[in-house]
């Protein structure tokens, strides 16, 4: 089925992932949280990808990892940096 | 304070999710719908991707509504936005290599976009991600280039008219073969482009809708001018 090289790389990329949703949960800097989210999207496209649904792969990239994080950092170009 | 009560939502979340995640077994077998979806599509509708003759046949009028969904959103953007001072910030002008890159770049992500819907109901994708990849090669003329995709009032006609045009295609299966949205062209060599009837024909319908819709949404959003 999923050979054993894929399933160590998506563990490691899994780690990484409540790494960095850890890292937005502390973070003062609302761009760096929102960078953050990117990744996080950016990873799940490829966890889609793995479980064999490409086409959620698609949508997760280009809306996840594409418009949501330009309409953030428009948004906050608009409102402030730092979080209070 | 305010990080306590995220970490409780957060808490509940994980809970209720991975109640769901013991309960359902992951990859079984597909059940009684979707078995008779598998079988008997291919010959019935003509599309390769079955999850597209679902989306756009069986579930046509959910789609619809997801349309709408997705217009209503953009319009409550639109008009939030455009009684706020629209903001004369000067914008650093875009690096040469950004904007050299950007302008060899940004034929080639409408095209993969278009691809993408043509190609719908064969391969995986469709009118709602082909709309979104076509949205973000705007966003990145948005941030590179200048004078692009600011004739905003082409945005609303292209939008409105693939909307009437999707409409008018489910009427016109009322009237040539008896329920709304119901196929009514010929279904074509099975595998091919011009295949499977009505399906290619309403995602490049939904595709140039939702581009030209999310395109529009981000020059809303975007505000400021290249100085």
């Amino acid at each position: 089925m999923i050979s054993s090289l894929i399933l160590l790389i998506t563990a490691i990329l899994g780690l990484f992932m409540i790494f960095v949703s850890f890292f937005i949960f502390f973070t003062k800097d609302l761009l760096q949280a929102i960078l953050g989210l990117t990744l996080i999207g950016l990873v799940a496209s490829v966890y889609y990808l793995v479980l064999q649904a490409p086409d959620v792969a698609i949508t997760e990239a280009s809306i996840g990892a594409g418009l949501t994080t330009a309409i953030f950092i428009y948004t906050i170009r608009r409102t402030g940096r730092m979080s209070k | 304070m305010k990080k306590i009560f995220g970490l409780i939502i957060i808490v509940l979340f994980a809970y209720v999710f991975l109640s769901f995640l013991l309960v359902v077994p992951f990859g079984r077998k597909p059940g009684h719908v979707a078995n008779y979806y598998l079988d008997t599509e291919p010959e019935k509708l003509g599309g390769k991707n079955v999850v597209t003759s679902v989306v756009l046949i069986y579930r046509g009028l959910d789609t619809l509504g997801e349309v709408t969904v997705l217009f209503l959103a953009a319009l409550g953007v639109s008009a939030l936005l455009t009684g706020m001072k629209r903001d004369r910030k000067k914008i650093r002008k875009p690096s040469l290599i950004v904007s050299a890159g950007t302008r060899y770049l940004f034929p080639m992500i409408v095209l993969f976009g278009s691809y993408i819907f043509v190609h719908g109901h064969l391969t995986p994708g469709g009118g709602f991600p082909g709309g979104v990849v076509i949205a973000t090669a705007f966003l990145l003329g948005y941030v590179a280039l200048e004078g692009i995709g600011e004739n905003i009032k082409m945005f609303h006609i292209t939008e409105g008219t693939a909307g009437l045009l999707y409409v008018i295609t489910g009427i016109l299966g009322i009237a040539l073969a008896g329920t709304f949205l119901e196929n009514f062209l010929p279904l074509g060599r099975f595998g091919s482009v011009f295949s499977a009837g009505i399906m290619p024909v309403l995602y490049v319908f939904i595709g140039l809708k939702v581009g030209t819709e999310m395109a529009g949404l981000l020059h809303s959003m975007k505000g400021g001018e290249h100085g």
